[in-house]
């Protein structure tokens, strides 16, 4: 009957970057797969990003961005998270980032980066991993 | 964990509060124990208002408003903003935050998106709940946002103390056919949008069909002239909940809607309770699935 | 080919009157075996049915061209859009192109620029000088035009909510230079309606935005009369995922929008209406591309002449620019990238555009780098000079494919618009949401046929090949945002302040008002107010569209 165990995800784009194709397209995606999806729109801060997602309880945080400022908005989401008292939730990040970028932002938290190209079902997984896990945690 | 989220909601934490409102939305086992940790005062003095209307009459951006309005008073505020569940995939969107996030690092203005999960019940519940968990913890006004369509949100509506209907001119003829039902429920409308044309005759069409359906000739819903994206007419419109308030108070309206909201969560919340054993009832008795499914169903129930 | 009336007609008039003007490229076109090539070639018979869908190029509907002659007189102009993240090196570039012979620039400018703010704004860090020049104030627009004549060049400026301030900036620069404003040539975007359903860079609501552009039209109609005063833009609708039918009705359904606004605002049709340039995606699916430019070109000529009662052929023709798809562009294999490119550029001159920018192959990674960017303008010249699709006049016109590929986009874009103007029009459609909702549908669509295997993208979901070789790749120097603030800041102390303040409270009045917000705006702009002192004014006024 009814499920009432949903996995709650946000979905963000930090900065200025008005290229949001991407971010909507995962969010959709996500909600096809029986995810409730939280967007936040495009040119957010990191701080708003990171109250939206405290607010919104989910358990996981993914980041779109395309502009080429990832290096620097991607770690201050996690930062802002941990700011936030909650640093316990993954932030996942997605745009056009040149592969030495991703071993840096993976050192700076971001716990899984995905380029154009990467399989759809992939990212999934990802998301739904990481929210069993938090749901796991608790 | 689960002290941990009772002390968070205590201390009137966003991520206590949020949390709080995950478990018991997930009628968890600490449910209880949050509910029954709410100040009662609190909640019962909340203001509770409902904001409903169609899709593209420019809900969200009004509730920004009000908020902004609330904010400048100095009260906390709470939103329960609801998006319906597809379906199909049982997942959703929620995006009604999009138009809100001028107030995310304000601390005191917390904003839940919550999806209808496709329940046949259990949405008053959880809604009712997120409202109590809002007020007990300082909001006092928390607004329900809901999109007008559909029983269940309807019922959503019935939460509230005092509901704003927002429409706006020209969004076609569907509008036009669910105008009367949802205008059953409105105390104000606000007539949103008020710069376009048709805004002039949309409100009049609003006061003919108020009058006329409900024969309530003394209190038909206020119509108020708002063109949220530009923050005219919140003037009026904060007064007319004001007044409305305020004569509901008076009258006893108010406590009789509230009862009224009590009950009907009451009820959710039982037939939610009920739920499981009578699914277990279902799978574990031996049957056929030939006759009358209700027959089946009314002696399952006997077994009580 | 039989010389029939109107085929005669024709070249009587529209032709001869274009090849007295100007005459075309070479005397002769001829193929590899020394054989002229035709003009135009049209049926044996011609017929009302003819004359009706695709007539005569250079002739109403336009559908084969708005020239006579198009590329036999004079090539596509082949605009490359770069941005430099400083103002002083994008100058050192700009003055380079000119002593090569280039007369036309193009500047992108940064994402705090377009969303009107200052380098120094919490929103602009970490994203100073990325995608464009930074552009504060005057003294910036002074170094990007240091000793380059206003007079002499025609500058095309990517920049919609904030262009009447950029405008205001380069109509400054030129008096400092004694160049009076009605010598400027140039192109503005300043197509704000496209910015709400898909780049976007917006700042205030729709309603406010669309005041800012009839004043810019109604003061350059006084002011700079050869400056190009919109540019219409399906480009980035296509880019966030529309469909080809989709890309002409929601631009051309914009374009109605401005002429409506135009016309509220007093002004006269004939006059602005060639000042109207439009700008398109050129994507992968080659014969629909040029399918698509045609219907464009025929539908808004219809809307003008029918709707709009435009009497002037310059009012009814559309013309754009066309830049290669960049969503199409694979980080996988990336050379399959020029392969790509040249096969949408091919279809831009097929259907007939004024100008192009061929996108390099390595932009869905970065940065273009300068072999890339030459490799991408070496592209258009292979078309332009070796496969002979300029030497004649719409080549693919009478094909029975690309006619009714053309009747299905003109049908369906029509069909869209009809839907839009029933909805209240361009601005309701974009507050209630059903513009970003039709392309969003579209583009997950699309999407999910990738996904799903349906739709092979070389080297993405088929014939993957295992890449150890990475491309060079350029990256912006963190330094420029350091350097930037900095001079910003010491402008801020050397300025006159008082006439800041007096200038601000003046817009701020102004924007309360009616009057036509330019000469205030260029007011301030002289007294080196900033581009976000001079936004924040108008969002304390028109307030901030928030998605």
């Amino acid at each position: 009957m009814t499920d009432r165990k949903k996995h709650r995800v946000l979905i963000g784009k930090p900065g200025l970057d008005g290229h949001d194709r991407g971010a909507k397209f995962i969010a959709r995606a996500l909600r096809d797969a029986g995810f409730e999806v939280v967007y936040t729109g495009i040119r957010r801060t990191p701080e708003e990003i990171a109250a939206a997602a405290v607010q919104e309880d989910v358990s996981v945080v993914g980041l779109s961005s395309l502009s080429g400022a990832h290096l620097r908005l991607f770690p201050e989401v996690v930062k802002a998270l941990a700011a936030a008292g909650a640093g316990d939730i993954p932030v996942l990040g997605g745009g056009v980032i040149p592969d030495e970028d991703i071993e840096q932002l993976r050192k700076e938290g971001i716990r899984e980066v995905f380029t154009p190209g990467t399989p759809l079902e992939r990212i999934i997984a990802a998301f739904r991993n990481a929210c069993e896990e938090a749901r796991g945690s608790l | 964990m689960g002290e941990d989220i009772l002390k968070g909601l205590k201390d009137r934490d966003p991520r206590g509060i949020a949390r709080a409102i995950s478990l018991v939305e997930e009628n968890d086992p600490l449910t209880d124990r949050i509910l029954s940790s709410l100040d009662d005062s609190l909640v019962d003095s909340a203001l509770v208002l409902g904001i409903t209307g169609p899709p593209g009459a420019g809900k969200s951006t009004l509730t920004d408003r009000i908020i902004s309005r609330y904010r400048s008073q100095g009260r906390r505020v709470g939103v329960v903003a609801i998006d319906p569940t597809s379906p199909i995939s049982g997942g959703a969107i929620l995006g009604d935050r999009i138009r809100m996030m001028g107030h995310a690092l304000d601390k005191d203005v917390i904003v839940r998106s919550m999806a209808t999960r496709g329940r046949l019940g259990g949405l008053c519940a959880a809604a009712g709940a997120a409202v109590r968990i809002f007020a007990g913890s300082g909001c006092s006004v928390v607004i329900i946002e809901t999109v007008g369509v559909g029983q269940s949100e309807m019922d959503i509506v019935r939460l509230a103390d005092i509901t704003v209907l927002v429409l706006a001119p020209g969004l076609g003829d569907d509008i036009q056919a669910m105008k009367a039902g949802l205008l059953e429920v409105a105390d104000i409308v606000a007539v949103n949008k008020s710069d376009l044309e048709g805004a002039e005759t949309l409100a009049m069409d609003i006061e003919t069909i108020a009058r006329g359906s409900t024969g309530d000739v003394e209190h038909p819903a206020k119509v108020c002239m708002t063109v949220a994206s530009e923050g005219k007419g919140l003037d009026d419109l904060l007064q007319a909940i004001e007044t409305v308030e305020a004569a509901h108070r008076k009258s006893g309206e108010r406590r009789m809607r509230r009862d009224r909201a009590y009950d009907l969560e009451v009820l959710d919340w039982a037939v939610e309770m009920m739920k499981p054993s009578i699914i277990k009832r279902i799978e574990s008795t031996d049957h056929d699935r030939k006759g009358d499914p209700r027959l089946l169903a009314s002696k399952l129930l006997e077994q009580e | 080919m039989g010389k029939d009336p109107a085929y005669k007609d024709w070249e009587d008039k529209e032709l001869a009157s274009s090849l007295d003007r100007f005459p075309e490229r070479k005397d002769k076109f001829t193929n590899h075996g020394g054989e002229e090539v035709p003009r135009l070639a049209v049926p044996e018979s011609i017929d009302e049915e003819y004359l009706d869908r695709s007539g005569f190029p250079g002739r109403y509907p336009y559908t084969r061209g708005v020239q006579p002659t198009m590329y036999r007189g004079r090539l596509w102009t082949m605009r490359q859009y770069a941005g430099f993240s400083t103002a002083s090196e994008s100058n050192l570039r700009y003055r380079y192109l000119l002593e090569q012979g280039t007369t036309g620039l193009s500047i992108a400018f940064d994402l705090p620029t377009q969303i009107g703010y200052d380098s120094d704004h919490k929103m602009a860090e970490g994203e100073v000088g990325k995608v464009g020049v930074a552009i504060d104030s005057l003294a910036d627009m002074e170094m990007l035009f240091d000793q380059i004549p206003l007079d002499k060049v025609s500058t095309s400026m990517t920049i919609n909510s904030p262009a009447a301030i950029l405008l205001a900036m380069y109509v400054a620069v030129a008096e400092k230079q004694g160049v009076a404003p009605d010598k400027l040539k140039g192109t503005i975007q300043n197509d704000i309606l496209k910015e709400y359903v898909a780049r976007g860079t917006y700042i205030f609501p729709p309603r406010p935005s669309l005041r800012l552009i009839t004043d810019i039209f109604k003061w350059c109609t006084d002011n700079t009369p050869s400056f190009n005063t919109i540019s219409i833009s399906g480009y980035h609708i296509r880019e966030a995922g529309s469909t080809a039918a989709q890309e002409v009705a929601f631009t051309l359904a914009n374009g109605i929008t401005y002429v409506q606004a135009a016309l509220d605002a007093g002004l006269e049709l004939d006059n602005f209406a060639r000042r109207l340039s439009f700008f398109f995606n050129a994507s992968s699916d080659l014969l629909e591309e040029v399918a698509k430019f045609r219907a464009a070109r025929r539908l808004w000529a219809r809307i003008m002449k029918e709707r709009f009662k435009a009497k002037k052929p310059s009012s009814l023709m559309l013309r754009f620019h066309t830049q290669t798809a960049g969503y199409t562009l694979t980080a996988q294999q990336i050379d399959n990238n020029i392969v790509r490119v040249a096969l949408q550029a091919l279809s831009a001159v097929l259907g007939g555009t004024q100008s192009l920018h061929t996108n390099s192959r390595d932009e869905a990674l970065s940065l273009p780098t300068e072999e890339s960017v030459r490799t991408a303008l070496r592209t258009q010249q292979v078309i332009a000079h070796e496969s002979g699709v300029a030497n004649t006049v719409d080549p693919l016109g009478g094909s029975y494919l690309i006619e009714e590929l053309t009747d299905r986009i003109e049908a369906h874009a029509n069909d869209l618009i009809e839907k839009i103007d029933s909805a209240g029009g361009v601005v309701s459609a974009i507050e209630d949401g059903f513009i970003q909702r039709q392309i969003e549908n579209s583009a997950y669509e699309y999407q999910q046929e990738i996904e799903r295997g349906e739709r092979i993208i070389v080297g993405v979901n088929e014939f993957q090949t295992d890449e150890q070789t990475k491309p060079p790749l350029l990256r912006v120097d963190p330094d420029v945002e350091n350097d930037q603030v900095k001079r910003l800041k010491e402008l801020r102390e050397r300025r006159d302040m008082k006439e800041v303040e007096r200038s601000l409270k003046e817009l701020s009045e102004c924007a309360r008002g009616s009057s036509n917000l330019m000469p205030a705006i260029l007011d301030a702009v002289r007294t080196y107010a900033t581009l976000g002192e001079i936004c924040l004014v108008l969002r304390e006024v028109f307030g901030e569209y928030r998605g």
